[in-house]
């Protein structure tokens, strides 16, 4: 599982950080990495361009895993250089972003975009896998998200604009319920395309406010490691 | 009777109806839909209303069928789960019931990213199989999905669209029997320019029997034009055009003439299809040469019951 991202566009950042003269950056050595997004050369990158926007990079940093709790540390030991600038500019996921903004007592920017939480199918290819709707039908679409795969998000699929394997929606997306239709012929549970899935409990995905569960006996745990 | 509509009660007496389609316009102009119902009411059984079609913007689906409801004619409320979340749609199927709208027929409908509002949340919080089934429980159980009672008798004549053309094929037959299990009283399908695929999937239907709990009607769509033609067949998702048409409008002396002429021709050969229960007319801006098609059809009077 992989937080995927994209950068903004200098424009927009920009003008995010037009009351900051002087800018901290934090890059993430994990998904923003990958993505090339907020990795190390993508601050370096950054760090001049923000020069030649006319700012001050007080300094910058790639830490490990930036959603992680260890950010705190990280922010610690690099107080000075934090505390000389007027904001944070986070080249990381939006877990990374929340952290940095949770533990940091400055402005924090976002730099870039999380687009979907995906898997990487060829080496620089990244789709999307879930969007952790909380009641998930897996079992009944052969191991193919219908929520994300399918662009109507259909539980009872295929719709009249599948053609050649294609969705309607553009030549370039594969369509999802003719992926489901192949995996159920190959494992003969064609019969299945027949029973209808009822409509979905969307309370489990769309909540009032943030979805959250403690899970029992962790609760030392994540106190000892912070 | 279910809802004991016009179109229900042709269909239930084993005449072949006709339904034509009617798209409400993009501006606030009563006259547009009320001119349509009467160019189109001597020629139908009812008229159906699109549903901001193809992802975008018209008068609302409701709205134009109260119009036409108004002057006397008969419309098939089409409404799409694509804009309106549970709530809004039983809640407008209150309000259609209310008004004496009794056909009422469930899509999915086109994806935003295929119409004028591309940056539009799409909702989908159901999907068309659960819309029928929605119906179907607000008017067999009287009620909401959430099992709630509702007061009051919900009449409704459940429709439902098939598009036999799309991929893949084996699947087509059993998603249209879900849609007869979720409810669907009538099918109306995507436009019939292949009329050997066609009868391919009306085979299986009649073979198992299909045909006998719905009713299906055969799409048609008069083509005016070899541009129009090459448009569809290269834009409009699921219709598959034979290449034999697409000449056949190529060198047409008369493109209107040609066009009017396959019109006919898919006609007389879908009537002859075991199975099929009528035709649904999708004129697309074409709708003054309705009239005479359904006439050369040899499809008037409609009868009156
Ligand atoms: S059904 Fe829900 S939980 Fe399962 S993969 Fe799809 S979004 Fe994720
Ligand atoms: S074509 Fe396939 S993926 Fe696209 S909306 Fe229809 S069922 Fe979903």
């Amino acid at each position: 599982m992989k937080s995927i991202t994209r950068s903004k566009p200098l424009e927009e950042i920009k003008q995010r950080l037009a009351k900051c003269r002087q800018v901290y950056l934090i890059g993430c050595g994990t998904c923003a990495t990958m993505c090339r997004t907020g990795g190390k050369s993508e601050v370096l990158d950054m760090k001049q361009k923000l020069a030649a926007a006319g700012k001050k990079v007080t300094g910058w940093m790639v830490i490990p895993t930036a959603c992680d709790v260890l950010t705190r540390d990280a922010l610690k030991e690099n107080a000075k250089e934090i505390a000389a600038a007027d904001c944070i500019l986070v080249m990381t996921c939006a877990f990374g972003v929340q952290t940095v903004a949770r533990y940091a007592e400055k402005s924090v920017y976002a730099a870039v975009d999380t687009l979907f939480i995906g898997t990487e199918e060829t080496p620089g290819e990244f789709i999307e896998a879930c969007l952790q709707c909380g009641g998930c039908v897996l079992g009944q679409t052969a191991g193919i998200c219908p929520l994300v795969r399918c662009a109507k998000g259909l539980l009872n699929g295929p719709c009249g604009g599948s053609v050649d394997g294609k969705c309607e929606v553009s030549p370039d997306i594969a369509c999802a319920w003719q992926m489901i239709y192949d995996r159920l012929a190959a494992t003969g549970r064609l019969d299945e395309l027949e029973e209808i899935e009822p409509a979905k409990d969307w309370s489990t995905s769309l909540s009032g406010g943030p979805r959250q569960i403690t899970i029992e006996d962790t609760e030392e745990k994540t106190e000892s490691q912070d | 009777m279910k809802a004991g509509t016009n179109l229900e009660k042709i269909l239930a007496s084993g005449k072949f109806a006709v339904t034509v389609e009617a798209g409400p316009p993009k501006g606030t102009n009563p006259e547009v839909i009320q001119k349509k119902g009467n160019l189109l009411c001597q020629y139908c059984d009812a008229v159906n209303v699109t549903d901001n079609q193809t992802a975008i913007v018209r008068m609302s689906s409701l709205a134009s069928c109260l119009l036409l409801k108004q002057m006397g004619v008969e419309p098939v409320m089409q409404m799409a789960t694509r804009d309106r979340n549970r709530i809004a749609l039983q809640s407008d199927v209150l309000g259609a019931v209310a008004w004496g709208i009794g056909n009422i027929l469930c899509l999915s409908g086109d994806h935003p990213k295929l119409g004028n509002h591309p940056q539009s949340k799409a909702v989908f919080d159901i999907d068309s199989v659960q819309l029928i089934q929605v119906l179907k429980n607000m008017r067999d159980e009287h009620k909401f999905i959430n099992g709630d009672e509702i007061s009051g008798e919900v009449p409704l004549f459940i429709g439902a669209v098939a598009n036999p053309f799309a991929d893949p094929f084996e699947v087509r037959v059993p998603r249209l029997a879900k849609k007869i299990k979720a409810g669907a009283d009538f099918i109306q399908t995507q436009a019939v320019f292949d009329v050997s695929r066609f009868a391919q999937w009306m085979k299986i239907i009649t073979e198992r029997g299909l045909d006998e709990e719905t009713h299906i009607l055969a799409g048609i769509i008069p083509i005016r034009s070899a541009g129009m033609v090459r448009y569809m067949k290269n834009n409009v998702s699921g219709v598959n055009i034979p290449d034999d048409i697409i000449t056949r409008m190529e060198k047409a002396e008369d493109a209107e003439a040609e066009g009017v002429k396959i019109a006919l021709e898919l006609i007389a050969k879908v009537k002859e299809i075991p199975g099929v229960h009528g035709i649904h007319v999708m004129a697309v801006g074409w709708e003054k040469k309705v009239p005479e098609i359904i006439e050369r059809a040899g499809l008037l009077p409609r009868p009156v019951l």
